[in-house]
């Protein structure tokens, strides 16, 4: 994938790429702030089909929705980089001791050292959840810790 | 007694002008011509004529025009100029020549002198960057492929302004020919030298302007504008450009800063330009210019769309691209209203000042929609194209 940069004298940066199925998309980002989401049109590949103004708020937020599913990513990749850190999602299976019960109730930081960092529902992401997050059957818990302590909270959300 | 007089007559000017602003916004289109028109309902020979705030209204114009240009410089920075000078000369001469030659000649056919054929060769040369950009952000073409060329023009042409203005102030200051030579070798000089502190010391002057409150920060910035604005315009530079060398010397982290406190200023200042030259024109003088004006006018669009043909195929871009581009720089604007001004205050033809009033007026109202036109043409362009291509494959 090659990003473009390009001057916009007077206006500010454009930065756009061509996706591998071939759709052309860029954003503009203003000097006061705001961003231009462009996506380009399939018949005249030199103008814009639509055309998205967004705040700064905004565009933070967009960012984030689509950078969410690459947390997960992250910290898979993170498991090589860091030596003696483990990451793993732990599915939670109806037979558990916690379904229904919430983060807090399982203490799982406190009782096996190893910390939930996200929560993955119906392919939604729940990242860093709060004490109060319940969990349901089919839930991915993902869990960062060492060895011993990602095995002890699969342990511990299986059987209690 | 006269205080009350200027206030009540200069509340209605300003407010007239918010209202008539507000219709250009429903409208879709520039407030620059409506300004205009406003300032020729009111001026010499208009329906109400106004007389107590003329002062006020004379300095608050000289302003405006300081004003405009410092804002324009601060959208700048050096090295924008340079690195648009240098990827796009070639297009930037021919845009001014093409646009240019056309205006200096009519100057010459309609006996303004050689003198006032500078000035119209300047008045038809350049786009509105004002109402381009507006016009590209309002139609959603910021991200067009074509609008990078777009721009470049347009930094082009407010860099050739700046050679060109204490040229022509030059000129207009002159008596003879050996004397107008060397103005303009003095301009220029003065011209090179400030161009060259603004590029190497720019961040010097940022810093004394720079640091206090947003107030302090105004005061200072607004102070520095008129002061180097009153040296240049004593050197025959012209005012206007040593505002935006000004400018263009504090772009970096202060611009932004600079640019939202002046903005509103800015605003209030070039309307009352606007409306002023407006004022100073008799409505009675543009029926005898409005054939030329039109004729100036067709010629205008025709060169125009050639530029942006040329400009937009030296970047790669497909047909529909090149019309879009070149219907974009169709509309002037400020600047051409600022070298009118000039001319007619130094004493060029009147006439000058009513032809440029109805040229800017057709031109400002016209180019937004021949840009808004150029978008169906382009989608019905692209789909001519792909079913020609289809039958050939059949």
């Amino acid at each position: 994938m090659d990003l473009e940069e390009t001057k916009l004298p007077g206006v500010g940066l454009r930065h756009d790429f061509t996706t591998a199925r071939g759709r052309r998309i860029g954003v503009i980002s203003t000097r006061g702030g705001e961003r231009e989401l462009l996506v380009y049109s399939q018949d005249d590949p030199d103008a814009c089909h639509a055309v998205v103004d967004l705040d700064g708020d905004e565009a933070e937020v967009l960012a984030e929705l689509l950078g969410q599913p690459r947390v997960i990513e992250r910290l898979a990749r993170l498991r090589e980089q860091i030596e003696g850190l483990a990451t793993e999602g732990i599915y939670l299976e109806d037979s558990s001791p916690y379904v229904g019960k919430t983060l807090g109730d399982a203490a799982i930081r406190s009782r096996t050292g190893a910390s939930v960092v996200a929560l993955v529902r119906n392919g939604e992401v729940v990242p860093s959840p709060a004490p109060s997050q319940q969990f349901s059957s089919g839930d991915k818990i993902v869990v960062v810790g060492t060895q011993e302590g990602v095995r002890a909270t699969a342990e511990l959300l299986h059987n209690g | 007694m006269h205080t009350a007089a200027l206030l009540i007559e200069l509340g209605a000017v300003i407010f007239g002008l918010g209202l008539v602003g507000r219709l250009a916004g429903r409208l879709g289109i520039s407030p620059v011509p409506l300004y205009l028109l406003a300032g020729l309902a009111f001026g010499a020979g208009g329906v109400v004529p106004l007389n107590a705030p003329e002062g006020f209204l004379d300095a608050a114009s000289e302003i405006g025009v300081v004003m405009l240009l410092l804002l324009l410089g601060l959208e700048y920075s050096a090295g924008d100029l340079l690195g648009n000078l240098r990827r796009q000369a070639p297009v930037g001469v021919l845009d001014l020549l093409l646009n240019g030659l056309p205006g200096a000649a009519f100057g010459l056919l309609l006996g303004f002198g050689p003198v006032g054929a500078l000035a119209m060769f300047g008045i038809t040369a350049v786009s509105s960057s004002g109402i381009v950009a507006k016009v590209l952000a309002d139609l959603g073409r910021l991200g067009n492929r074509e609008t990078p060329s777009v721009l470049g023009i347009l930094v082009l042409e407010d860099l050739g302004m700046a050679v060109y203005l204490p040229i022509l102030t030059a000129v207009l200051a002159a008596s003879g020919v050996w004397e107008a030579t060397g103005s303009v070798l003095i301009a220029l000089a003065c011209l090179a030298v400030a161009l060259v502190v603004a590029l190497r010391w720019g961040s010097v002057i940022s810093k004394f302007v720079s640091g206090g409150s947003g107030e302090v920060t105004l005061l200072r910035v607004l102070g520095l504008a008129l002061l180097v604005a009153g040296v240049a315009e004593q050197l025959h530079v012209s005012a206007a450009v040593g505002a935006f060398l000004l400018g263009i010397s504090l772009s970096n982290d202060l611009a932004p800063e600079a640019h939202h406190r002046l903005e509103p200023l800015r605003d209030l200042f070039a309307a009352v330009f606007f409306v002023s030259f407006g004022l100073s024109t008799d409505p009675s003088s543009l029926p005898p210019v409005l054939l030329p004006a039109l004729v100036l006018v067709v010629v205008g669009v025709v060169t125009k769309l050639v530029t942006g043909w040329v400009a937009a195929r030296r970047a790669g871009i497909a047909v529909p691209g090149r019309i879009r581009a070149g219907a974009a720089l169709i509309p002037r604007g400020e600047f051409s209203i600022v070298i009118a001004g000039l001319a007619t205050a130094a004493g060029v033809d009147a006439r000058l000042a009513a032809l440029a009033a109805a040229y800017v007026l057709v031109m400002a109202v016209l180019g937004p929609v021949l840009a808004r036109f150029a978008d169906p043409w382009a989608r019905a362009y692209v789909r001519r194209q792909r079913e020609k291509a289809a039958t050939t494959a059949r």
